[in-house]
C-alpha cells in the first residue's frame, strides 16, 4: 500500500483543534493560504511511533458537510478530495469536545462515513470532568465503530496513543463501521445524543464554573464595565510594562552603534550602517516588547473564551453602526495589525458586512503605529499622573485608541447606509468554555506574531530605510547648505510641504511620510534617520531623537501628527491584504482615498484647534 | 395563547421546545448554521443571558451543552413550548 503521508484535523470549532495540533507538531508549523480562497492553511510536521514523517493540516472548524461559510468550504473539499492540488488526507483526526458530545458527534458521524482511515480525539477530557462528566471512551469507540482516543491536548495527555492509532488507522476496515450515521441530520442528531448518552459513565451538572462566570461577566451592569477596565489594563500594560525591555533593547543598538563606529574607518560605508541600517531598523525593533504584550493580551482574551464574551457585549453597540458582534474580534485584533484583523473577517459570512469591517479595519489603533504615538507622546506630553495609577501619557495613548475606535465606527456608520448599503445582518456565535489559556498555545502564538513583525522589520522596513538614507545622503550638500535640502528626498518633501503644510507639518514630517507608506512605524526611523543626517558633527549625531523633536516641533504640529497618524492608511501590506480579501483594486484604492481625506482634514481641524488654544 | 409564545419571550433559565422555526426571517447559511448547531424543530433550549445594552439584545440560548448567542429577531422567529 502506499505510504502514509497527510493526515487532517477536522472538527467542530472550539473542539481544541489547534491545541491538538501545537501538541503534535509542536512549533513546526507553516501557514500560508489555501490557492484562490482567503482561508488560512495550517500544516506541521510529526512523527509516527515507525519514525515516518506525516505532513498534518489544521482544516478550519466547521459544524457540517454542507458548508455555511467559505471556511467550510475548504473543510468540505480537503476531506472529500475536491480541492485542487491539495491530496485527500490518508488518515482523519475527527476531534470532538469531550464535554459537548452530543453536538459534536453530530459533524464526527458525517466525517466517519466517508469511509477514510478515522481515530477520533475524544479532547479536552479533564474540562468535561471538571463539569462534571466521566466519558468511557471504549462505549464511544463501540459505537462509533472507530478507535476513540482520550486527549488533553493543552497538557499533552493522550497525544502518544493518538500518534499510535493514527499509525494503525491505515489498516482499518470500513466495512467494521456499524452502520451508526444517520443519513439525514435529524437522524445524525438523535443518533449524536443517544451515543453520547451511552458513553456518558457518571454525570454532575452542579459544577459548570462557566455559568458562574457568565454571571459576572455578562451582568447587565458588571460585564460592560469589566471589559472596558480589561482594555484600559491593556493598554496601560503595553505602555508601562515594555519599557524597561525596550529601553533595554534601545541601549543594545546604541551599543552596537557605538562598536561599529569605533571598528570602521569614516566614510560612506559606516554612515550607512550607523545611520541607515541601525539606526532606522533599531528604532523600530525597539517596539518588539510592546507589540509582544499587545498579542499576548489578545492570545489569552481568545483562548481563554472571553473574546466570543466580548463579541456579546459588543454586538448591540455593533448593530447601530450595521456591524455585528463578529466584526468586534476582526477588528480587536487590528489593535496588533490590521492585517491577521482583515483576515479575520473570513468569519463574517455577510459580504456587506465583511466589506465595512475590512475598510474600516486600518482605523484601528494597530501596533505599527505605537512606535509613532510612543516617540512624539514621550516627546510632547509630560510623565505626570493624573490620578492613582493613571498617567497622563498612557491616558493620551488611550485617548488615540479610542479615537481610532470612534473613526471606525463613524466610517462604519457611514459606509453601511451608503457604498456597503444591505439589509441588517445576523449574529450567531458559539460561546465556547472557558478556559486557562494554556501557556504552550500561547507561546506558539506569540513566537509566530513576533516572527512576522521581525520578519517585517527585517526586510519592508530595512529596505525602505535603506532607500530613505540614500535619498537622503546625495547628492552631497555643498558647503553651507543643510544636507538635508540638497538632498533628493529634500526635493520632494519641498513639494509634499506645500500641501501639508496648512496643516502644521514641517519639512521633516513631509519627509517622513512618504516612505511611511511602506509601513507606519517606518515614520520613526525616517525621521530618526533625517534628524542623524541633518547632525553636522558626532556630538549632534549622538543627540537622541526625542530631544531633536522637543526642540524642533510644536506642540500643535505633535498633536496634528498624532491625529495624522489615527486615520492614514500607510502601509502598503494593509492595502495589498484589502485588494486580495476584496478580490480587486476597486476597494483598496476606495480605501486609500477616504482614509487619506479624514487624516488630512482631522489633522488639520486638531492643528487650527491646538493653535487657536495657543497651545 | 402558547401558540404565540417565542422564544424571545422566556425567562432566564425557562426550559423549552422549538415547535416552530420561520426560516425566511434568517439568511440561508443563518439557517443553515443554526440547524448545524442544533438550534431547530425539536430542540430543548432554554435563555441563558440575555444582552446587556438597550433591547437587552443579543440572547445567548443553551442547546444540549452549548451557548448560542443569536439576535432577538431571530429568537423571535422560533416559536417554542414550556416542558
Amino acid at each position: 500500500m502506499s505510504r502514509l503521508r497527510t493526515a487532517a484535523l477536522v472538527g467542530n470549532p472550539n473542539a481544541g483543534k489547534s491545541a491538538l495540533f501545537n501538541a503534535l507538531t509542536g512549533a513546526r508549523q507553516k501557514i500560508a493560504n489555501y490557492p484562490g480562497v482567503t482561508v488560512e492553511r495550517k500544516a506541521g510536521r510529526m512523527f509516527l511511533p515507525s519514525g515516518e514523517p506525516v505532513e498534518l493540516i489544521d482544516l478550519p472548524g466547521s459544524y457540517s458537510l454542507d458548508p455555511a461559510s467559505p471556511d467550510e468550504e475548504v473543510t468540505r473539499q480537503v476531506v472529500q478530495g475536491d480541492f485542487p492540488g491539495e491530496p485527500v488526507p490518508d488518515v482523519l483526526i475527527v476531534v470532538v469536545d469531550a464535554a459537548n458530545l452530543e453536538q459534536h458527534l453530530v459533524f464526527a458521524q458525517e466525517l466517519i462515513a466517508l469511509g477514510r482511515p478515522t481515530v477520533v480525539a475524544l479532547n479536552m477530557v479533564d474540562m468535561a470532568e471538571r463539569d462534571g462528566l466521566v466519558l468511557d471512551a471504549d462505549a464511544l469507540s463501540a459505537a462509533l465503530g472507530v478507535p476513540v482516543i482520550s486527549t488533553v491536548a493543552v497538557r499533552k495527555r493522550g497525544i502518544d496513543a493518538l500518534v499510535e492509532a493514527m499509525g494503525d488507522a491505515e489498516n482499518q476496515d470500513p466495512s467494521t463501521r456499524h452502520e451508526v450515521a444517520g443519513q439525514t441530520l435529524p437522524e445524525r442528531r438523535l443518533a449524536a445524543r443517544n451515543m453520547a448518552k451511552g458513553a456518558i459513565l457518571t454525570e454532575d451538572s452542579k459544577h459548570r464554573l462557566h455559568a458562574k462566570l457568565d454571571k459576572v461577566l455578562l451582568h447587565p451592569w458588571l460585564g460592560p464595565p469589566i471589559l472596558f477596565a480589561l482594555l484600559f489594563v491593556i493598554f496601560q500594560a503595553v505602555f508601562a510594562w515594555a519599557t524597561p525591555f525596550a529601553d533595554a533593547l534601545d541601549g543594545g543598538i546604541t551599543a552596537l552603534i557605538g562598536v561599529v563606529e569605533g571598528a570602521m574607518p569614516d566614510g560612506v560605508v559606516r554612515d550607512f550602517l550607523t545611520e541607515g541600517v541601525l539606526t532606522g531598523v533599531g528604532s523600530v525593533v525597539v517596539f518588539l516588547p510592546q507589540i509582544i504584550i499587545l498579542f499576548a493580551f489578545i492570545l489569552a482574551m481568545e483562548q481563554s473564551g472571553y473574546m466570543a464574551r466580548a463579541a456579546f457585549i459588543m454586538d448591540r453597540l455593533m448593530a447601530y453602526v450595521g456591524l455585528s458582534g463578529r466584526s468586534f474580534i476582526p477588528l480587536l485584533s487590528s489593535f496588533a495589525c490590521a492585517i491577521p484583523g482583515i483576515m479575520a473577517t473570513r468569519s463574517i459570512a455577510d459580504p456587506k458586512d465583511r466589506l465595512t469591517t475590512i475598510l474600516v479595519a486600518p482605523l484601528m489603533t494597530c501596533s505599527a503605529r505605537l512606535p509613532v504615538y510612543a516617540v512624539i507622546i514621550a516627546a510632547f506630553i509630560p510623565a505626570t499622573t493624573v490620578g492613582p495609577g493613571i498617567g497622563l501619557q498612557g491616558l493620551v495613548l488611550f485617548g488615540l485608541y479610542v479615537a481610532g475606535i470612534v473613526g471606525a465606527m463613524a466610517a462604519a456608520l457611514v459606509l453601511r447606509r451608503t457604498v456597503a448599503k444591505g439589509g441588517a445582518s445576523g449574529f450567531i456565535m458559539e460561546m465556547p468554555r472557558y478556559q486557562m489559556p494554556p501557556l504552550r498555545d500561547m507561546a506558539i502564538g506569540l513566537w509566530q506574531r513576533a516572527w512576522v513583525f521581525l520578519r517585517r522589520a527585517g526586510t519592508i522596513i530595512f529596505i525602505a530605510t535603506i532607500a530613505l538614507w540614500v535619498l537622503l545622503s546625495f547628492p552631497k550638500a555643498e558647503p553651507g547648505e543643510s544636507q538635508v535640502d540638497a538632498s533628493i528626498a529634500g526635493h520632494v518633501a519641498d513639494g509634499m510641504h506645500v500641501i501639508l503644510s496648512p496643516i502644521g507639518f514641517n519639512r521633516e514630517i513631509s519627509l517622513a511620510i512618504i516612505p511611511a507608506m511602506a509601513a507606519r512605524e517606518v515614520a520613526v526611523s525616517a525621521l530618526a534617520t533625517t534628524y542623524a543626517v541633518e547632525g553636522a558633527d558626532e556630538e549632534e549625531e549622538a543627540e537622541g531623537l526625542i530631544p531633536r523633536l522637543q526642540a524642533g516641533w510644536t506642540l500643535p504640529t505633535a498633536l496634528a501628527f498624532l491625529a495624522w497618524f489615527v486615520f492614514a492608511p500607510q502601509c502598503i501590506s494593509t492595502i495589498a491584504v484589502a485588494k486580495r480579501e476584496t478580490n480587486g483594486w476597486k476597494w483598496p484604492v476606495f480605501m486609500l482615498v477616504y482614509l487619506f481625506g479624514a487624516a488630512y482634514v482631522f489633522a488639520g481641524l486638531t492643528y487650527w484647534s491646538a493653535v487657536a488654544l495657543g497651545l | 395563547m402558547e401558540n404565540d409564545l417565542t422564544l424571545d419571550l422566556l425567562a432566564p433559565l425557562e426550559r423549552a421546545e422549538i415547535t416552530h422555526v420561520d426560516w425566511s426571517v434568517l439568511a440561508p447559511d443563518e439557517g443553515k448554521r443554526l440547524r448545524a448547531m442544533g438550534i431547530d424543530e425539536g430542540a430543548r433550549v432554554a435563555i441563558a443571558h440575555r444582552g446587556i445594552f438597550i433591547g437587552r439584545d443579543p440572547i445567548a440560548i443553551m442547546v444540549g451543552r452549548m451557548n448560542v448567542a443569536i439576535r432577538r429577531v431571530h429568537a423571535r422567529a422560533m416559536q417554542v413550548k414550556r416542558v
